[in-house]
Parts: C-alpha cells; sequence; structure tokens
C-alpha cells in the first residue's frame, strides 16, 4: 500500500499521463460515504450485491472449516476480496463467458456455477469442473495466467461469429508476471477483442510480494505499453469495481477492444489452507488492518443502511439463511456418493481407445467386477 | 555421524551444504525465501546466504529456467526449484532448446551447469495438477540427466552430484515420501553418483525395477510375495532415470531371469517401455517370462479422490510378480 505522501505525489508526477493507471478509483469510501458517481447501479441491484458477498463470505469461511474437519481438501479461500469477484460478475451479461482461477469460485457462483459444484470439486472430483447447462464457465484454471489466452480466443470467436458478449478472465497479480499475460494483452490489442481482463491484485503471489513480482508500480499501467485501456480500483469498493467492469463491457460489445482492470484488494487469510502466512508477512496486523479500515462488506453495509435499503432484521435473516444455502449445498455434494474410479476413464477422449477399454476392464476385475 | 533425516530435510541439507561450500551456487524459485519453499525446503536458507544467493524470483518459469542458463553461462551454478513439477511446462522451451542443447551446439564451449528440482508425483491429496509424473519427457530430452531419489540418504548424495554436475539435471522429488520416513543420513558433504541404480533387496526369481515413491511399494510386495509364496524377489531402485544403469539392469535380470517394471507415470511411451527394450536387445535369451508393466493409468492423472486408485499399488504389483512366476 502506497502512503498517503506517495500516493500524492504519484498523482501529480503522473496526472498528465494517465492517472487513471496509477490511482485507485473509489466510489464508496470504507465509512460507507459515497464519493462518485452511482447513478447506474439500481439501489435492488445494490442490496443484492450485498446479499452475494454475504453468502460468498459465509461459503468461504465454512469451507476453511470443513477443510480442517477434512470434508474437503486443500482450498483457496478469497475472504477480503468478495467485491471485486461480486462486483464484477455482476456487471456481467448471461451471454458473457468467465474464466476462472481457483481463488474465483465466488465470481463463479455469481455467474452460475453452483455451490455443489465448487465444494466437489475442492472434495478432489472432476465432476466439480461441470457448469449447468446454458452457465458459461469455465474450470477453475491452475496453472497461472494461461487460461487468459482462452478468455482471448473465445472472444475471437464471438467475433468472428456476430456475436455481441464478452469473454473475462480472473486472475492474481503473480500472473502478470508470467508470458501468457502478455501474450494475452497483446493479442486482445491487436484483434481488438471484446475481453476483460480483471486482475485481483491483492499484494502477494503466495509469499511473494507485489513489490518482487515487478518494478511496475501499478498492474493497470502495463496497458499502456499495449495500448488498450488500464483501470486501478479500489478492489474493495463493489461500487467502483461494478462501474470499471461495466465500462469495459460496453466498450467491448462496441467493439473497441480489451480493457485491463486492476482491482486493489487484500485476501485475509492464508494463500491455501496448506499455507502459513505468518512465515511470510505480518498476518495479524495486516489482516487486522484490512478487515477493519477496508472491508468491502462493513462499508456496503453501513452505505445500504443509512439510506434505509437494509436493515439489522434483514440482517439476521440473512445471515441465518445464507448459512442455511450453504448446508443445503454440501448435502447436494455428498449427496453424490463416494466417486467413481472407474470414471477416470470416461472422457479422455470422445471414443474410447482400445488400451483404456484394456485398462478400465483391468481395474474393474481387479475391483472383483464383471468384465464389462 | 548421521541423524535420521526425512527425504526433504536431506535435500535442505544438501542445499545448505553446497551453498556454503561452493559461492557459485545460487538458488531460484517461487517462495523459496522468507517462506523457504511451499515443502520447507529452502527453510532458513535465505536468513543464512541472503537474497543474492537465495532468490525469489517473480512468477515465471520460462523466465527462471531462461534466467539460470544466463547465470550458468555467467559461471554461477543456479539451482531452481519449480514448485510442483506440472509448473514447469512454460519453462520446456528454455529447458529443451536451450539448456540441452547448449554444450552440443557450442561444440562443448559452453556448458550449462545447473539443477531443475521438482516436487513432482501424486498420493498427497494435492489439488489438480500439482500430481504429475512426467519424468519420461525429460528423459526423451538429449542433454539432460534426469535423478530421482527413493530414499533420504541417496536424496542428499544426489542432489550434491547433481550440482556438481557439468550438464543440466531434472532432480525430481517424490512428495510422497518427503515425509513418509525418516532414515539415518551422514553429516557433511557425500556423493551419490549419478548414473547408478541400487539393489534395496536381494533375491533369485524376479527383478522389480522402479523409482521414487514406487520403491517403498515394491518393497512391501516383494515381501509379500516371499512371504506367500516364497517367491525371492530383487528390488533395483534406478535412481537415475537417464542415462539409466544398463549394467546393473542386465546384471540383475540375467540373475533372475524375469523382470517386472513399475512406474506411477502413464503407461504408455513411459519408461517402463525404454527399460523393456532394452532388456530385449541385450539379454534376451535369460528372460523365462514376458516383462510386464505396472504403471499408471493413461489417463490425466485424477484429483485426490481417486487418485490411490490411479496409483500403482501393493496388491496391484503383487498380481505382476504372480503372472510373470507363473507364465
Ligand atoms: C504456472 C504456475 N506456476 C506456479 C504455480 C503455483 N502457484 C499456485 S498459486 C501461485 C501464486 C499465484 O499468485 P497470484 O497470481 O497473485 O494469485 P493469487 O493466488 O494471489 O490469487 C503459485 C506460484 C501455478 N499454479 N502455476
Amino acid at each position: 500500500m502506497l502512503t498517503e505522501h506517495g500516493r500524492a505525489q504519484l498523482q501529480t508526477q503522473m496526472k498528465a499521463h494517465s492517472p487513471r493507471l496509477y490511482e485507485e478509483l473509489q466510489v464508496l469510501r470504507s465509512d460507507g460515504e459515497v464519493t462518485g458517481p452511482i447513478d447506474d447501479i439500481p439501489p435492488e441491484r445494490m442490496r443484492e450485491m450485498y446479499r452475494w458477498m454475504v453468502l460468498m463470505r459465509g461459503f468461504d469461511k465454512k469451507c476453511v472449516t470443513w477443510q480442517r474437519q477434512g470434508r474437503i481438501g486443500t482450498y483457496a479461500p478469497f475472504e477480503g476480496q468478495e467485491a471485486a469477484q461480486v462486483g464484477s460478475a455482476l456487471a456481467l451479461s448471461n451471454s458473457d463467458w468467465m474464466f476462472p482461477t481457483y481463488r474465483d469460485h465466488a465470481a463463479a457462483m455469481v455467474h452460475g456455477q453452483t455451490m455443489a459444484n465448487v465444494l466437489l470439486y475442492w472434495m478432489g472430483r472432476m465432476e466439480g469442473c461441470v457448469s449447468p447447462p446454458g452457465v458459461r464457465v469455465l474450470p477453475p484454471c491452475v496453472p497461472i495466467a494461461t487460461h487468459l489466452l482462452h478468455a482471448v480466443g473465445l472472444a475471437f470467436a464471438m467475433t468472428l461469429r456476430g456475436e455481441r458478449a464478452v469473454a473475462i478472465a480472473y486472475f492474481g497479480d503473480g500472473a502478470t508476471s508470467e508470458g501468457d499475460f502478455h501474450e494475452a494483452l497483446n493479442f486482445a490489442g491487436v484483434f481488438r477483442l471484446p475481453v476483460i481482463f480483471l486482475c485481483q491484485n491483492n499484494g502477494y503471489a503466495i509469499s511473494v510480494p507485489f513489490s518482487r513480482q515487478s518494478a511496475s508500480r501499478t498492474i493497470a499501467q502495463r496497458a499502456v505499453a499495449y495500448d488498450i485501456p488500464g483501470v486501478r480500483v479500489d478492489g474493495n469498493d463493489v461500487f467502483a469495481v461494478h462501474r470499471a467492469v461495466t465500462q469495459a463491457r460496453e466498450r467491448a460489445v462496441a467493439g473497441l477492444g480489451p480493457t485491463l482492470i486492476e482491482a486493489v484488494t487484500f485476501r485475509y487469510g492464508a494463500h491455501t489452507t496448506a499455507d502459513d502466512p505468518t512465515r511470510y508477512r505480518d498476518q495479524r496486523r495486516l489482516s487486522e488492518e484490512w478487515r477493519t479500515q477496508r472491508d468491502p462488506i462493513a462499508r456496503l453495509r453501513l452505505y445500504l443502511e443509512r439510506r434505509d435499503l437494509w436493515s439489522a432484521r434483514e440482517e439476521e435473516a440473512w445471515q441465518a439463511e445464507a448459512a442455511a444455502l450453504v448446508e443445503e449445498a454440501m448435502q447436494e455434494a455428498m449427496a453424490a456418493g463416494a466417486a467413481d474410479p472407474l470414471a477416470m476413464f470416461q472422457h479422455v477422449y470422445a471414443d474410447e481407445p482400445w488400451h483404456l477399454a484394456k485398462q478400465r476392464r483391468e481395474m474393474l476385475e481387479s475391483r472383483g467386477g464383471a468384465s464389462a | 555421524m548421521s541423524r535420521a533425516l526425512h527425504l526433504v530435510q536431506a535435500v535442505r541439507e544438501a542445499l545448505d551444504l553446497k551453498l556454503a561450500d561452493d559461492e557459485r551456487v545460487v538458488l531460484l524459485g517461487e517462495d523459496i525465501g522468507v517462506n523457504g519453499s511451499v515443502f520447507r525446503a529452502t527453510d532458513g536458507l535465505i536468513a543464512k546466504y541472503g537474497e543474492h544467493r537465495v532468490i525469489d524470483t517473480p512468477l515465471a518459469e520460462s523466465g527462471i529456467i531462461g534466467t539460470a542458463i544466463g547465470l550458468a553461462l555467467g559461471g554461477l551454478i543456479p539451482v531452481v526449484e519449480i514448485q510442483f513439477l506440472a509448473f514447469i511446462f512454460p519453462g520446456l522451451e528454455q529447458l529443451f532448446s536451450h539448456a540441452a542443447r547448449m554444450r552440443h551446439r557450442t561444440r562443448g564451449q559452453f556448458g550449462v551447469p545447473m539443477v531443475i528440482r521438482a516436487p513432482y508425483g501424486a498420493g498427497i491429496r494435492g489439488p489438480e495438477l500439482h500430481s504429475e509424473s512426467v519424468e519420461a519427457l525429460f528423459a526423451h530430452t538429449p542433454g539432460l540427466k534426469v535423478v530421482v531419489p527413493g530414499d533420504p540418504h541417496d536424496a542428499k548424495g544426489l542432489l550434491i552430484s547433481a550440482i556438481e554436475d557439468p550438464d543440466p539435471v531434472v532432480f525430481l522429488e517424490p512428495t510422497r515420501i518427503y515425509r513418509a520416513f525418516r532414515e539415518a543420513v551422514p553429516e557433511g558433504l557425500y556423493r551419490v553418483p549419478i548414473g547408478k541404480a541400487k539393489v534395496v533387496r536381494e533375491g533369485e526369481d524376479l527383478s522389480v525395477i522402479t523409482w521414487g515413491a514406487m520403491v517403498r511399494t515394491a518393497l512391501r510386495a516383494a515381501q509379500r510375495m516371499e512371504q506367500e509364496r516364497g517367491w525371492r524377489c530383487e528390488v533395483v531402485d534406478l535412481r537415475t532415470l537417464h542415462p539409466v544403469d544398463r549394467d546393473a539392469i542386465l546384471a540383475s535380470v540375467q540373475k533372475t531371469g524375469r523382470a517386472l517394471v513399475v512406474h506411477e507415470a502413464h503407461r504408455t511411451a513411459g519408461l517402463g517401455a525404454e527399460i523393456v527394450s532394452l532388456i530385449n536387445e541385450e539379454a534376451l535369451l535369460y528372460l523365462q517370462a514376458p516383462i510386464r508393466r505396472i504403471a499408471g493409468y493413461d489417463v490425466p492423472v485424477p484429483m485426490f479422490a481417486v487418485e490411490d486408485d490411479y496409483l500403482p499399488t501393493e496388491e496391484r504389483i503383487c498380481r505382476g510378480i504372480e503372472e510373470t512366476m507363473q507364465f
């Protein structure tokens, strides 16, 4: 994080250039006051944003508990990043394609992936990669930055076929160091493709701080090199994120090409449940600071309550309902029954070749089943 | 003096000793600094040697391996950590097209002494793409050496040899046995030679040829077959996958007349095929039965819910032994 002084210096230095590449655009301050335009977001949409963020946080916390209890495997929590994920996903249309990472299940669920499938994935089951019919969400991407190019290709296909929708790729600050990040921005720029590159800069790639990822001050400024729009927003400000994605989407469907959005945020917890953040950062102080001073959910609640768009009674009811939805999702995931080892032979190809048929029969026989 | 260490501790100790022993040695990788690498293989080394010797890099495998080539050309000895083997793919162009070929292209003028370490293999309930065994890719690339330790003692001695080797060495660390057992590991520098296999169990009836985490599984199967059937299986831990220890393989097979190759990598075009060919070419007349392979299935390594069903089990190895013995 920049100090006030550092920020002011940068602002004067960079104004002539393009301030949005260096300043964090903010609409909703941490104290719940609004400092920018919000006319594009109707009150019902604001309440929807809030409900989603609360539900997602409840889900995320529960997953960390379930991992400790051994009910799911290693899990990547996103607590702290709800505004970046919910705000961006709610700005999309159903016809848009989403390419998430292993940390973007909130965005994926807002876009239509089911909670039960997300749980199945973290229970170590490939079925969790499936999305419900008509839901345009690809499986979580594990190799860093590789899926940005898939979003580029999908946007290319839509352009060639005359479809008016966008592809959005989610990724972290660490991803911007991979070659694929640059190739994706370059392709999208050259072919003016309707892609939104949504980077959640949570300051760390596992233990490595952004200052070690790059000598550039911001991620948004990388857009200059490809001559595409770049925007840096307060990623814990759901209105600012929503606005940036809405505008990027408008440009994209108007044929004006891609946008790089840097949403500045922080993961409150560990990189995954296998990680110990106290090894590489002052975890207690940092997470406390972000929780108390920049929390995305608290500030929206303040805003909504002040305008009578939300009440303590509604809060209580929604917390209870959200907890029930998360429990139901777990019941649904468990109803899938024990994983079938023979399923590993399915869908390797469209048609099963002889050698897989043979290996599948061998497994079946060794499990005491009849030869199929 | 020796103490009981886990395999990952033995790896760390080899790095520690070589950093102390040779100032040209530098470590590069993601999260190897203050975090001490995700498996703690570099724990405490940055505090001891500083951030110019233990270098946390940006998240870019092509960047890491390409830069390591330059460091090696510049007189240093880079030891790279790739966080999990499947994440090496962005760096393969650098490894295959440059590191592996530099000596050959420059007719010996420039070598690239470097080590690429990577945790690999299934069996630790890791997330997707954290469990692959793609050692065959490296063995298939002329100019690379490929080493896989099967126990803590060898891990330390082989890694020291790899760091001292004039050529690029891919050093694969089986995560399943990182902390599965401790073993006496001598203090100080010692070397286990690259290119030499180890007979970890002697026998006269059949040779089980294997490496990495499968060595333990094969040993259990061999014990069981002796108890249940009275067959004495020899178990050979290859330790170096390329170039393989031809003499050790042939000596064992000439003695036993039967062989079984066990690896957790996919069966098709896996190294098992190469070893079977070698035996066929050089020791066919000693064989009393066809050589079988017990391997991972030819499917993407499944996620952890069924990863144990993917891996060769003691059960599957025993069945392979029975089929070979009763041919
Ligand atoms: C190509 C590749 N290299 C390394 C890894 C191991 N790894 C998983 S997540 C991660 C850090 C990613 O950081 P960032 O892109 O900032 O996203 P975040 O996890 O913070 O959301 C690393 C190094 C990987 N998954 N893929």
